[in-house]
């Protein structure tokens, strides 16, 4: 058992109780580069903002269901993707569970952006960047267009006559706009690698950046009807930390 | 035809009006789309727990 600084021991710390004191830095320690981060993570994002019970009553419409259910497929195209790299070309090719689930990771994507583009018509009729939500709206447009490469380097990763017929095609378009030296859609392997790490990482991430923003900006409130007092958008809370 | 929609080894099916040009396959993807959408908008939504 060892003895840490403040007299305590490593035992009786793993099975004490954490509070919220716990994440105060110790007198001196308030300038560490760790103590600020921490301050600022839980300013930012308390537990019951970052996974709250309720929603505001305005989150209980259809509508706003389109964002989760663009992100479970998501989940599902990371999942059967990642099967998908597991086995390699000539499996998704040529047995029937690798078609079974080459089919599912296209599918997904076809969710994906089925679901991702109701979700942006919802939020554009709402004007879901109003209430300093610009950057949510950002990370979201951003996101949108990293799937649309990321679709696109997956089209080109089939090894079948399609992706030969759209690498050929697509490849005087980008020469055109003089990015083929660096993004050259005839090399397959670099095209392979974009499409299973580069742009799934900056998706992954962009989508974690927009979840963290939905969750500490709140969920925008519909628009203020004509002839109520103001547009209350500031004011969404989006959260339940203090009712549970 | 509806066989004809769904066989992806044949040749597409495309409407032109004028300059435009679109797949049948993309025309029924985005009124489903709409139809979804507006489906969205007008079933009430029964939340089991409200805040506010």
């Amino acid at each position: 058992m060892s003895a840490d600084a403040t007299g305590g021991t490593a035992a009786s710390a793993s099975t004490t109780a954490y509070t919220p004191e716990d994440a105060r830095p110790l007198a001196g320690d308030e300038r560490m580069w760790t103590a600020r981060l921490r301050g600022w993570a839980i300013r930012a994002f308390p537990p019951g903002k970052l996974l709250p019970d309720r929603q505001p009553s305005y989150v209980a419409s259809w509508v706003y269901v389109f964002g989760v259910l663009t992100l479970a497929a998501f989940v599902v195209i990371l999942v059967s993707g990642g099967v998908l790299v597991w086995r390699g070309p000539s499996w998704w090719h040529l047995s029937k569970v690798g078609l079974f689930f080459n089919s599912i990771h296209l599918w997904s994507v076809e969710l994906f952006f089925f679901f991702m583009v109701l979700h942006l018509w919802g939020k554009f009729f709402m004007a879901a960047w109003r209430g300093n939500r610009t950057l949510t709206w950002m990370t979201g447009v951003v996101s949108f267009l990293a799937s649309i490469a990321t679709a696109f380097t997956g089209y080109l990763s089939q090894q079948n006559f399609d992706s030969q017929w759209i690498s050929t095609q697509a490849k005087d378009g980008l020469n055109s706009v003089g990015v083929g030296a660096f993004f050259n859609v005839m090399n397959f392997g670099q095209m392979l690698l974009w499409h299973v790490l580069l742009l799934p990482v900056a998706v992954a991430v962009l989508v974690v950046l927009h979840l963290l923003l939905v969750r500490h900006r709140g969920v925008v409130r519909p628009m203020a009807r004509q002839g109520d007092p103001k547009d209350s958008a500031e004011e969404a809370p989006g959260t339940s930390g203090a009712r549970r | 035809m509806m066989s004809s929609l769904i066989d992806l080894n044949t040749t597409g099916h495309y409407l032109h009006w004028g300059f435009i040009q679109i797949s049948v396959a993309n025309l029924v993807v985005i009124l489903l789309m709409v139809v979804v959408f507006v489906l969205a908008i007008v079933i009430p939504f029964h939340a089991g727990r409200r805040e506010r």
